[in-house]
């Protein structure tokens, strides 16, 4: 299975469907931290351009807040999509967004569970 | 009316001041949160892989538990909320996601997404109602102005959740009206504090929750009320507003929590 195939399996979106309106940058929270768009990112995924994606900051950046997934009138569901390429990268690739090292150094007294296994989750195999 | 409860990993910690009142609330207010036995964390986040099938298993086992004992299933965090409700819906409609769990779980019965997943809000709204809960109220918070905080998971995907309005929530107004307090309208109430980048990007989440602070308090409000331990968490680090968990409020509010009867 290629990348694009695999994006599309896990994420279960068929990305031809999106009718390219915008909503779903004009709704993300993390545009500005993006440097590939959710609406570019789903035109990345149909051109079968997953090697700029892989390199790309945005899928560390999505924060699954699912506004995109909410407010797509298509279904296409970019918020997925985005997710699918970093599960791959983790899965295929082997890359973390997280650090053994670094850990220690994030943390702090406050912090609630919920973020330590939401992040570890998200950002680590 | 008994309930199972999942109360998860957070409030048994960093945010038990959001079980302790809400299991002390339901005494009040006549109905019983029975916790699960040996439940085990629903991740935190809901796996959006399809293929995701490991981590969905808690959640199964959760709501397979209750649907034996016959009950709802409540939870009282959002984020437990959000991934206990997906996977049952996933359950229920996913043909996939069901045979792969049902053959991992070779439990007597198939589970096929038969409990029914409550947010405590849930409860107070649909079960107890607000004007029965307003008649209940012992010390009305009277003359304060309070921000509802929803964030993210408790209202998207609407098409999952059906929690409240995705784009123009009420219940936690409601909520606040019924203690007696006033609710504070601002454009940021739904908006997303950054979750989980708090971890590796303490800044970006730092100034999402200024911005959030900073709508509420444009319209006088004084502090915020929130289910979500993350929510809470990420906004206390600006710090420009105090935040509640509204189980905190509402014990206030029934003269259940110490100090302030």
């Amino acid at each position: 299975m290629n990348s694009v195939e695999a994006i599309k399996e896990i994420s279960g979106v068929n990305p031809l469907k999106c009718m390219k309106c915008g909503k779903c940058s004009a709704s993300c929270p993390s545009f500005n931290e993006m440097d590939i768009k959710p609406h570019q990112f789903v035109t990345y995924v149909i051109n079968d351009d997953v090697e700029s994606l892989a390199w790309s900051k945005s899928a560390w950046k999505c924060l699954s807040c699912f506004a995109c997934i909410e407010r797509c009138p298509r279904d296409v569901q970019p918020g997925r999509l985005i997710d699918a390429a970093r599960q791959l990268l983790i899965r295929q690739r082997g890359q973390q967004g997280l650090t053994a090292e670094e850990i220690p150094t994030l943390l702090d007294e406050e912090m609630p569970q919920q973020l330590l296994m939401s992040a570890f989750r998200k950002y680590w195999r | 009316m008994k309930y199972s409860y999942f109360p998860g990993c957070t409030l048994r910690n960093k945010a038990k001041d959001l079980d302790t009142y809400a299991r002390s609330c339901a005494e009040v207010l006549g109905f019983g949160l029975e916790e699960l036995p040996d439940w085990q964390c629903c991740g935190g986040v809901y796996p959006l892989g399809h293929d995701e099938i490991g981590r969905k298993l808690p959640s199964v086992r959760a709501l397979n538990a209750a649907k034996e004992r016959g009950q709802d299933l409540v939870a009282v965090c959002s984020a437990c909320y959000h991934v206990l409700k997906r996977v049952n819906h996933d359950m229920q409609t996913d043909a996939d996601v069901q045979s792969r769990a049902n053959n991992y779980m070779q439990l007597p019965e198939p589970y096929l997404g038969e409990t029914r997943v409550l947010h405590y809000l849930e409860v107070l709204r649909d079960v107890v109602g607000f004007d029965e809960l307003k008649k209940k109220v012992v010390n009305p918070l009277t003359g304060r102005k309070i921000g509802a905080y929803y964030g993210c998971l408790l209202l998207r995907p609407s098409s999952v959740l059906a929690f409240d309005d995705p784009e123009n929530p009420r219940i936690l107004e409601d909520f606040i009206r019924a203690l007696g307090a006033e609710p504070v309208l601002y454009p940021y109430r739904n908006e997303c504090c950054g979750g989980y980048i708090s971890l590796k990007d303490g800044d970006m989440s730092k100034s999402m929750c200024h911005r959030i602070a900073q709508s509420a308090q444009g319209f006088q409000a004084e502090c915020l009320v929130t289910a979500c331990p993350l929510c809470k968490y990420n906004l206390n680090k600006d710090g420009s507003l105090p935040v509640y968990y509204f189980t905190e409020l509402l014990a206030q509010a029934l003269g259940v929590k110490e100090g302030d009867k």
